[in-house]
């Protein structure tokens, strides 16, 4: 350390630098101690059940039995090896392949119409404050509140959406939305769709709004095509703030629950991960099983994320060069 | 300082001592599921007793879906919230639940030899009372007498018959302009009611009754597999394609809207049906359900309903004096006018008053008593996950997502899994 020498009096106590690391230190220590509490632990905990042999009845009184929640082997009588657990659970992978197809689908059109309905919004135009704030309504509404609305809208003897294609003449019988197998899906993924746009709209906005407008001024001087604009101006200086936007809405996504619970009947066709692990954690009183399956939702949702940090080279440290 | 605690002290302890100390009152809580006008009698049953007693019963209304709720139960008595005193439970919840729960033996000593045998029965886990019986349930076959005159059709005994019947008043029906009418209406959302249901259906084609007393596991067989593919004929011709996610809430909601020939409900929808602001009010009548072929006997899946004391309860003498009125006789025969519910108590089936308001509920005691039982008995705690199989399987023949056949023998093999060694 090449402190010069006009400070060597004080050369007893730490150095400035280190004050200031320490100073940080207790500034930041109440957050930690709470990212603690109800994140780290929550996790760790979820983690030791899963190695547990648990049960709702008995929360304290389980057994540990390392991984056999996830994968074991069962020899019957007659010789026959069987592999149990989570991992060769073809409920388990189809709640999994479920979540993943919703998760792609809804964050694929959200962000498409999210950032449409931004450019819109960043136009100037006569009422926009008060057209901003209306295209926050479904987002506003509890997603309980929206199913059941939507259930209602869906219903397929008394809802609106069958009253009105029927009408148009768009279909010659009432379409039972939320319960064929093939229309349940595309319900769920309708309701997300048109209540998490907005959000997106809005994460889209605020990085539009950070484009210095000169940019734009000099692309209009050299008489540059919009469409050429869009995506060789717009678009990557709003990447960072959409990369963002999109890892916010696939980690919501890939955990859904409500909308399916509340909206769909319970069926193998709209089960997604989370709907599975509360199934088995208290319907069925296998507090590990689902403990387990929530672990591996963890896991799944952590591999996401880097795959697409790592491939979308995201900076999320906010140094990056702009 | 010192003082300051002192005093503190001082004031805390006056204050238990004038309002703490004498609590003569008490505010017992109920959790029940909301069907119909439950809520709306509730208030009318409990205050006979409030003014007998001078407590106050507080009733926490939760979902219709009898799944919903053995959730949210279960997470409140594995967490042993003193929050809720009386809970009514299901008929099938006694042996996953018998734990958390008081024993009523010598409490309801007077009552037990007045109801029937079999249902207190039900409620007994290892000697134990663990819930005293409210009312008991077996479902009817709804039918629009009116429509059956019109068209000429005899009242249907077997599963072909209704679905001939129905389909004739549905065509006919429509052909006369009411292009929402559909010729029946069930419960077959993936959820216990249609466990119930499909039980019905694989009973009465005598395909067993999916896992037997003795813990044999009988689902996998060609009459069974008939008896779903029966009722998967029903989706999307008789029955609308969205009756796979209907409740009983559901199905009665196109019933009273006038928009169906025939139902599968339990007996609260006989008073509702009569309503005042039913449009099927006087037009319909019921029966047993239908058999699979002439000679197979009719099958009613039993239900039913209990209130059982949590033991986590902090005015658990005043909470039993509750559960005692509740599923004594006066309030029996009040819910045996009030909401068609069947009682369990004996006598009632004799009772002049009942049998003059509610013809449904003496010509129903032979259905309950020969009614089948859910496998929740020899399935024990796996009972939930055997049903949820099961109506899995159901759900997912009835919306075409494989064959009967397959589905149940998958099942089986789920099954025999489950169980492993003994259930």
């Amino acid at each position: 350390m090449s402190t010069p020498d006009t400070y060597q009096g004080q050369a007893k106590g730490p150095s400035l630098q280190q004050q200031r690391a320490r100073a940080a230190f207790w500034f930041l220590a109440p957050m930690l101690f709470a990212l603690f509490c109800v994140a780290a632990w929550p996790l760790l905990r979820t983690f030791y059940f899963s190695m547990t042999d648990t049960t709702l009845d008995s929360l304290y009184g389980g057994k540990f039995i390392w991984f056999r929640n996830y994968f074991r082997t069962v020899t019957a009588a007659s010789g026959l090896v069987t592999y149990r657990g989570t991992l060769v659970d073809p409920a388990w992978w189809n709640a999994v392949g479920n979540t993943v197809k919703f998760s792609l689908v809804s964050v694929l059109f959200e962000t498409l119409l999210g950032l449409a309905v931004a450019l819109v919004l960043n136009a100037e135009f006569k009422g926009r404050g008060f057209v901003r704030a209306a295209i926050l309504i479904p987002w506003a509404i509890p997603t309980i509140v929206s199913a059941k609305m939507w259930a209602w809208m869906l219903n397929d003897q008394y809802g609106i959406i069958n009253d009105i294609m029927m009408r148009l003449h768009l279909i010659d019988h009432k379409i039972a939305w939320t319960s064929t197998t093939d229309t349940a899906m595309i319900a769920v993924l309708m309701v997300d769709i048109w209540k998490t746009t907005p959000f997106m709209a809005l994460l889209c906005l605020a990085g539009l709004q950070m484009v210095p407008r000169d940019i734009y001024e000099a692309a209009r001087i050299d008489g540059v095509h919009p469409v050429k604009v869009f995506f060789r101006i717009t678009l990557p200086l709003i990447r960072p703030a959409l990369m963002v936007a999109v890892i916010f809405r696939m980690l919501d996504a890939l955990r859904i629950f409500d909308l399916v619970y509340v909206l769909t009947p319970n069926s193998s066709a709209t089960k997604t991960m989370s709907v599975i692990s509360r199934e088995n954690m208290i319907d069925f009183n296998k507090f590990a099983y689902g403990s387990a399956q929530s672990t591996l939702l963890f896991g799944i949702l952590a591999i996401f994320v880097a795959l697409y940090i790592w491939l979308g080279k995201v900076d999320l440290t906010g140094e990056g060069g702009r | 300082m010192s003082f300051g605690y002192r005093a503190g002290a001082t004031a805390v302890a006056a204050m238990l001592a004038v309002f703490g100390a004498p609590v003569m009152a008490d505010e017992v809580t109920v959790v029940s599921g909301a069907v119909g006008a439950a809520v709306e009698n509730f208030t009318a049953y409990v205050k006979p007793w409030e003014e007998k007693t001078g407590n106050t019963v507080k009733l926490v209304p939760m979902p219709a879906s009898t799944s919903d709720q053995f959730a949210q139960y279960r997470l409140w008595l594995a967490a042993g919230t003193s929050d809720i005193d009386l809970y009514q439970t299901d008929v099938i919840w006694a042996p996953q639940l018998a734990d958390h729960f008081v024993d009523l033996t010598a409490a309801a000593k007077d009552l037990i030899p007045t109801e029937f045998p079999s249902i207190v029965q039900s409620q007994t886990v290892n000697g134990k009372l663990v819930a005293l019986p409210l009312f008991t349930d077996a479902p009817a076959l709804y039918f629009r007498k009116d429509l059956l005159d019109k068209y000429g059709v005899a009242v249907p005994k077997t599963w072909d018959e209704l679905t001939v019947a129905a389909q004739k008043v549905q065509d006919g029906e429509r052909a006369a302009g009411n292009k929402d009418f559909w010729g029946f209406v069930w419960q077959g959302n993936a959820y216990e009611g249609l466990t119930c249901d499909a039980l019905e259906w694989v009973k009465s084609f005598g395909g067993g009754q999916i896992v037997e007393p003795d813990g044999s596991i009988s689902i996998n067989n060609p009459k069974a597999a008939k008896a779903i593919e029966t009722a998967k004929g029903w989706v999307g011709t008789i029955s609308p394609a969205g009756v796979l996610s209907y409740q009983e809430e559901e199905a009665r909601g196109v019933w009273q809207a006038g928009n169906a020939a025939f139902m599968r409900n339990w007996p609260y929808a006989y008073t509702l049906g009569n309503g005042a602001d039913s449009k099927v009010k006087g037009l319909f009548d019921v029966t047993t359900l239908p058999v699979g072929a002439e000679g197979d006997t009719s099958a009613a899946t039993l239900g039913g309903w209990n209130l059982a004391v949590s033991k986590y309860s902090k005015h658990q003498d005043a909470a039993i004096s509750l559960a005692l009125w509740l599923a004594g006789p006066e309030v029996q025969k009040m819910r045996a006018l009030n909401e068609s519910n069947l009682p369990t108590i004996q006598a009632l089936y004799d009772d002049a008053d009942i049998a003059a308001k509610q013809p449904i509920i003496p010509q129903w005691k032979n259905v309950f008593l020969n009614a089948v039982p859910r496998p929740s008995a020899p399935t024990l705690g796996k009972y939930n996950e055997v049903s949820s199989k099961f109506w899995s399987a159901v759900h997912d023949t009835l919306s075409g997502n494989g064959s009967a056949a397959d589905n149940l023998a998958k099942l089986e093999a789920d099954l025999t899994d489950l169980k492993g060694d003994a259930w």
